[in-house]
């Protein structure tokens, strides 16, 4: 730590109820440094920051310790001196850009609101300073912006009004929290720049909130690991990344997919964070640590250092193993001259939008706009692409949940989207779908084995379907159940009983109880922590190895692709602009925006992609561009990419690219 | 036998209604969501007292809706015949009540008629003694106040002696002790008696303490009133002296009738045409739209109003579809509930349309729709049970309002029957004697006081309901 | 937004076509002329020719839908349908029982109704907003606590309660206005005072619960946490961040009813003798005449359909991002 600090934090606690979200924490940040507290779900870091600001929900209270900013304990101060600091020393940004800013009120307003609190301007003053803030986060046409509504806005623009906001006081501290966890990687990856940017030009202190380790890489000075309300690890970046020291930060470390543990098995943290409400006589992680020792359970561990500034809560001497043993499994994709089990060509899903008087269709969201691809028995085909480019459409419509308004899918050579209803209902059973949200994708009202029984009823492949009895379901459910990891006695307990894992789980194996050749995965595990993901990965590595299922894994995470697909295709606005094996596309990408992809996502080495980043946002499905879509966005386009539609290079036996400049 | 049962429709109605609230609650029982939405219901002291008031007004309700026509005395030999008058068993019960009444207006526990009369065989006009209130005193009217004194303390005793059989009983049955379950109504006291014993467990849950003492209440009100009740009019009699106290009582049913089978009538068709609505969309949703969108655009009253007069119409030129004037005003009280219903079913399906439509994007029903599961299967499997919530919640929220409705109805006259003692008839006939020199007020104070009662612990009890169903309040 | 509020207006064609029809089913189908004036007329004692005299005298002699009698358009127009119904259209109500023509009565009566209706409903709403913006402010607090239980207990008070109540203490115990009457001109007040006071209180039950609510949602939302990390005082948060936001759903509710206003208030006007549409319409209720209910019913729901077109246009008005969509 160099000189003094800005913002010290000790043993700050923090109750609601009988709860303990924090749970007396401890730390530093010095001036214009960045400081990254790092958890998973449920670790107390948000209330953290809130409780920093003084912006607790009613129900939680400081329950301990103290704040000092600047030599003044926040804590102590009135609520009205401690305005002065909110907004104006302390500055803050959200989550979900979405939902932060007030829908009624202008960009500018609420800039502007901000500087009339914490700065003497006033009218246009004010409002030149705010076109001028608008200006350093990087707002194109930053005067017309003033007069805009949030919704106007995309994502990364909002997020970017945001830090404009918390500039306005001139803050010497601003929090982050999560913030760009809602975005997609390419503006992720500008809004870190934009962050990092800042921080040393204005000589900013940054707490940035995280879970994702990539993101700690990125933009780190030093980080603390938070959990289950304690900091259980501090550490400068070299040194955190290099060697992490307690068991909870090495398995964090080896949960991470990525190409290196591909066919072999992730390691997973048994179990899950504890409820706030627990009460710990030893090591908060004791239970769910392999290494655990007797004294663990017992008693708390004291700070240890051991690196200069790296210091860490536990009680096993030196450094936990660095690299946690995989297992073996080599890759299991079988060879690919079998005929293909999915066969999509020109895939067309349009939304008409009507207008007018009479609602005449004046146009469509061209949401899948003529994408082929192909998927062959037991193989895993990764859909990847940012939010908005049709990859949850395309899956829906493959199903013919939607139908598609042109194009055609094949089924192990079947045609369906010339197929009714009625006529589907057969098929069905071939093809299933795990979804992205565990709580929305279980019906809250019934129970466990009814849910798993449902497709068995419904497509009669239970055995004896029709008769329902619960004795046939119970037969059926219950080794289902258990081979999903999950116990048998569970079929009469409703959703709510289980955490998102667990539900990710039971739908999975509702999808398998059909006996499926092809499974849609659409993002499942977007929503679940680094180690609840590592568990269902494995979950379908294993059921793709006993099972010879295909997957159609529709994700924005890269790391995740790397980890588990054979193939791998490239969406952007509709069309898939890249496609191939895994290695072809993820180690010599050709498409310039499947470089700028690969090159957004934060690396947990630290290593910087030197592909040029991508400005701008994804234009909208309703008027996508002339010509190649990804035109206005690529460093490469020339005329030909602005009149025409590229058509398909191939590059080897099975590496599509569709641009000119590949 | 000595009567002859009359089932009127609405009876039956009324009774179908408690059996399906009876297999409701114990199907809830088996749902783990509904079990710990209602046992929050249950663990809030202010919702069961209120409940405990609702179930007193039920009981009498429920004793009002057992009729009978009682048998006309008859040599032997005649055919049996029974009498025109249909009585309910509550009327039994009060038969005292009933048939005590005075010439005209006399004021609550009065022994004197309100109005002067001339006496016969004198020229002076005089407050006449009462034909029945106080005529136990006789001439000594000196202990008039001693004697009300007399009653309601022995009232409260007969009150507090019975609340002390029931609790104890109650007690006992459960293995709990009486102090304890009173002891633990204190905020943050949690029920500990007798360790191990699983009955305390499910007890625990329940606020049993504000249960017993708004029973205390009741039954102190109804020793008081069983006491004053032998000998005076503890409301007075109203213009052609029947007792107000009598007409209150009866009042009762109509408005629970009103409050629950209006809402009952108009919810099949509003789940129907709501989630039909949402999920199917397209024309079906479009002409849903259309028909609620029309129906709701007529200013309600005006459509009651209308549709009532021509039920009157029907009811009038028809007058022999009904053996006897309590099924004729029966008939016209069902019809009410009908035509509130027509025209009140148009919110909740508008409110379950627009949840259907949320249902249907989320991943389970798709989940579903990838199995092929009919539509119609979907419809009933998963989203009706997801609705359910919303539709007990415009059960109990739209009860108080048609209660108050009631008495707005008949006092702009297109409510019940003049013949039904309703709160609304009393009113209506009572405010005609606002303008008299003293005030007759104890009809409507005891019409009001009796609604007031009524409604305020059907909306609280109704609050608590919603905050511990609609998954927003929970936060 | 024009294209919009064009095709609101052309949706509610069909609408009120429909109300028409409906209207038309319930008093002509539902039951026949016949019935009605033998109803009306006394069931036991009446004779065919009274009956014939009863439906002459009001029109509706008439074929119901068709008259094969006559020739050309008027085999449509000269029907209880065409000359009852459809007339309707035009604003021609026909004459009420008394002989008076009904539009023109409508006319004269819209005034005092207004002159009630309007004050209380702008003062209501004040009163409720502002009402529950106090409880808001002070959320979780006794004040609250007890605010919203005065609340549950006033909705639990029968609106007649309020009228009889507040007309026998204001005006017979204490004597501050007149119970009940009527004048033009600025004499209006005296007699408005009471019943707006009246209608005022009556409403404090439910309104301010209810916006509550709206409120208490609004405030959990993340742009409040925002405008708290900008270091405003919770009063500004309040009133410029979820007031704004607030007001939008409030809006829906609210100005449908504005049109309706028109219409009068049944309970109070009749209670206070106040000559307007109200009273009008229970009179006749009363009467059961039922060519002004009829008229009523129409004239009813052409101003809910108003009303829902300004609720529509409002709502863009009030939510930019329905306005600039």
């Amino acid at each position: 730590m160099t000189g003094k600090s800005i913002l010290s934090v000790r043993d700050l606690s923090i109750h609601i109820g009988a709860a303990r979200p924090v749970d007396g924490i401890s730390f530093d940040i010095a001036p214009g440094e960045c400081f990254t507290l790092l958890g998973e779900s449920g670790c107390g870091k948000s209330m953290t920051a809130l409780g920093l600001m003084r912006l607790l929900p009613a129900a939680a209270q400081v329950a301990g310790g103290s704040i000092t900013f600047d030599d003044r304990d926040l804590l102590a101060l009135p609520e009205a001196s401690m305005r002065g600091y909110r907004g104006g020393q302390l500055g803050m940004i959200f989550q979900e850009p979405a939902t932060s800013l007030n829908p009624v009120l202008t960009v500018g307003r609420q800039i502007v609101e901000a500087l009339e609190l914490h700065s003497a301007l006033r009218g246009t003053a004010a409002r030149a300073r705010a076109e001028d803030l608008l200006d350093q986060v990087g707002i194109p046409d930053p005067r017309r912006r003033l007069d805009e509504f949030p919704f106007q806005l995309s994502g990364g623009l909002r997020q970017r009004v945001m830090i404009a906001i918390a500039l306005a006081g001139s803050p010497r501290l601003l929090i982050a929290d999560e913030p760009t966890t809602a975005l997609d990687v390419t503006i992720q990856a500008q809004v870190l720049d934009l962050l990092d940017e800042l921080r040393h030009k204005q000589d900013m202190a940054l707490l940035l909130i995280t879970h994702d380790l990539g993101v700690v890489a990125r933009m780190a000075d030093r980080i603390g690991v938070m959990y289950a309300g304690q900091l259980v690890e501090e550490a400068p970046r070299r040194e955190f990344f290099a060697q992490p020291a307690h068991p909870y930060s090495v398995r964090l470390f080896a949960a991470l997919p990525d190409s290196e543990r591909r066919g072999g098995r992730l390691a997973t943290i048994p179990g899950s964070v504890p409820a706030a409400e627990i009460r710990h006589p030893g090591c908060r992680f004791a239970d769910r640590c392999g290494e655990a020792v007797l004294v663990c359970a017992a008693t708390p561990p004291p700070w240890r250092e051991i690196a200069p500034g790296q210091r860490v809560r536990c009680h096993l001497p030196g450094a936990a193993p660095a690299v946690l043993p995989g297992v073996g499994g080599g890759d299991t994709a079988p060879s690919s001259d079998s005929r293909p089990l999915l066969e999509v060509s020109d895939l067309q899903v349009h939304f008409p939008i009507r207008r007018g008087i009479l609602q005449r269709v004046v146009g469509a969201v061209r949401a899948v706009d003529g994408m082929s691809l192909q998927l062959m028995p037991g193989r895993t085909l990764a859909l990847v692409g940012e939010s908005g480019c049709g990859k949850t459409t395309a899956g829906k419509a493959m199903l013919q949940l939607l139908r598609p308004t042109a194009g055609n899918v094949r089924l192990d050579g079947v045609e369906l989207t010339t197929r009714s209803a009625g006529e589907l209902r057969p098929l069905r059973a071939k093809m299933q779908m795990v979804f992205q949200d565990p709580f929305a994708s279980l019906n809250p009202r019934l129970r466990i084995g009814d849910i798993i029984a449902e497709g068995m009823l419904a497509l009669g492949t239970g055995g004896k379907a029709g008769s329902g009895s619960d004795h046939a379901t119970a037969a059926t459910v219950g080794p289902l159940l258990e081979q999903v990891g999950l116990r048998a006695d569970m079929v009469s307990r409703y959703p709510h009983e289980f955490s998102g894992g667990q539900r990710q789980r039971i739908a999975i194996a509702r999808a398998r109880a059909v006996h499926p050749q092809l499974l849609i995965c659409d993002e499942p595990t977007s929503a679940l922590d680094v180690s609840v993901q590592a568990q269902i990965l494995n979950l379908l590595s294993d059921l793709q190895r006993e099972l010879r299922l295909a997957y159609l894994f529709i994700t924005h995470n890269i790391a995740v692709v790397d980890y588990l697909a054979h193939d791998v295709a490239v969406m952007y606005l509709g069309r898939v602009v890249e496609s191939g094996s895994a290695d072809d596309v993820l180690r010599s990408p050709r498409h310039p925006y499947t470089r700028a992809l690969l090159a957004a996502v934060p690396r947990v080495d630290g290593v910087r992609g030197d592909a040029q980043k991508l400005a701008g946002d994804m234009p909208s499905p309703v008027k996508p561009p002339s010509g190649c879509h990804f035109h206005p966005r690529c460093p490469l386009a020339d005329e030909a990419c602005r009149r025409r539609y590229p058509e398909e290079t191939r590059f080897g036996a099975t590496h599509v690219v569709r641009c000119f400049k590949a | 036998m000595s009567f002859q049962v009359v089932f009127l429709w609405s009876d039956v109605l009324l009774f179908v209604l408690i059996a399906a609230i009876v297999a409701l609650i114990l199907w809830a029982r088996r749902q783990d969501a509904l079990r710990a939405a209602w046992g929050r219901v249950a663990r809030d002291g202010m919702a069961m007292a209120a409940a405990t008031v609702l179930a007193a007004f039920v009981i009498i309700g429920l004793l009002d809706s057992l009729h009978y026509r009682p048998r006309l005395d008859a040599r032997p030999g005649e055919p049996v015949r029974y009498a025109v008058e249909v009585h309910s068993a509550l009327d039994a019960l009060l038969s005292d009540l009933r048939q005590r009444s005075e010439k005209t207006y006399s004021a609550p526990l009065a022994t004197h008629l309100f109005a002067k009369e001339a006496l016969e065989n004198s020229t002076q006009r005089e407050f006449p003694r009462l034909k029945h209130g106080g005529t136990h005193l006789g001439a000594d009217l000196a202990n008039h106040e001693f004697d009300i004194a007399l009653r309601v303390s022995r009232g409260c005793a007969g009150g507090v002696a019975l609340w002390l059989l029931l609790t104890t009983l109650w007690c006992r049955l459960k293995g709990l002790e009486l102090l304890a379950v009173l002891a633990a109504m204190k905020p943050g006291a949690d029920l500990k008696v007798g360790a191990g014993d699983t009955a305390i467990g499910a007890e625990k849950n329940v606020a049993t303490g504000a249960v017993f003492v708004t029973l205390l209440a009741i039954l102190l009100l109804l020793g008081i009133a069983v006491a004053l009740g032998g000998g005076y009019h503890v409301f007075g009699t109203d213009k052609v002296g029947q007792d107000v106290l009598y007409l209150s009582l009866k009042s009762i049913r109509t408005g629970l009738l009103i409050g629950t089978l209006t809402t009952l009538v108009m919810l099949p068709l509003a789940v129907l045409l709501g989630i039909l609505a949402g999920y199917v969309g397209g024309w079906v949703d479009d002409v849903i739209q259309y028909l609620y969108t029309t129906l709701s655009s007529i200013p309600g009253v005006l459509l009651i109003a209308a549709a009532v007069l021509m039920m009157q119409v029907i009811i009038d030129t028809h007058p022999d579809w009904f053996a006897t004037s309590a099924e004729r005003a029966d008939a016209r009280l069902l019809a009410l509930c009908l035509i509130l219903g027509m025209t009140s079913w148009t919110g909740v399906a508008r409110l379950l349309r627009g949840e259907t439509l949320k249902l249907r994007e989320l991943e389970f029903v798709q989940a579903a729709q990838a199995f092929g599961v009919g539509r119609f299967a979907i419809m009933r499997r998963h989203i009706l049970p997801n609705l359910m919530h919303i539709v007990l919640i415009a059960l109990v929220m739209d009860f108080s309002g048609l209660v108050l409705a009631e008495a707005v109805l008949s006092y702009v006259g297109v409510g019940v029957d003049p013949t039904t003692i309703s709160f609304g008839t009393m009113i209506n006939t009572a405010r005609m004697e606002l303008a008299r020199e003293p005030m007759v007020w104890w009809s409507l104070a005891a019409a009001f006081t009796f609604m007031f009662a009524l409604v305020l612990a059907a909306n609280l009890f109704a609050d608590a309901v919603r905050d511990a169903f609609d998954p927003r309040s929970s936060a | 937004m024009l294209a919009y509020v064009i095709r609101r207006l052309l949706y509610a064609i069909p609408i009120l076509i429909g109300v028409n029809l409906l209207t038309f089913a319930l008093f002509f189908v539902v039951n026949t002329p016949d019935d009605m004036a033998r109803m009306q007329l006394g069931v036991k004692r009446v004779t065919p020719d009274a009956i014939q005299k009863w439906k002459a005298e009001r029109g509706y002699d008439k074929p119901l839908v068709w008259n094969a009698a006559a020739a050309g358009t008027a085999a449509v127009t000269d029907t209880i349908f065409f000359s009852k119904s459809v007339r309707m259209f035009a604003a021609d109500f026909g004459r009420a029982d008394d002989g008076r023509d009904i539009a023109r009565e409508i006319a004269t009566r819209m005034g005092p109704s207004l002159a009630i209706a309007v004050p209380t409903f702008v003062l209501g709403l004040f009163v409720a907003i502002a009402f529950a913006l106090l409880l808001v402010f002070f959320r979780a607090t006794t004040l609250d606590f007890t605010g919203v239980v005065l609340c549950v207990a006033m909705m639990s008070i029968s609106g007649l309660f309020y009228i009889i109540g507040g007309q026998w203490l204001v005006s017979k115990v204490w004597h501050l206005a007149p119970i009940s009457g009527y004048s033009g001109g600025l004499d209006a007040g005296k007699f408005l005072i009471l019943p707006v006071i009246i209608g005022v209180i009556g409403g404090i039950g439910s309104s301010p619960r209810w916006y509550r609510t709206i409120f208490l949602e609004e405030i959990t939302r993340d742009y409040v946490r925002t405008a708290r990390a900008k270091g405003l005082p919770e009063r500004v948060v309040l009133f410029r961040h979820v007031l704004r936001n607030a007001l939008i759903p409030i809006l829906t509710g609210v100005v449908v009813v504005i049109p309706t206003l028109f219409m009068g208030s049944l309970l109070t006007e009749s209670f206070f003798g106040i000559p307007g549409l109200g009273s009008y319409t229970i009179d006749a209720i009363n009467a059961q005449d039922f060519a002004v209910v009829r008229s009523m019913v129409f004239i009813g729901s052409v101003l809910y359909i108003v009303g829902l077109l300004l609720t529509d246009i409002s709502y863009t008005l009030a939510d930019p991002r329905v306005r600039l969509q």
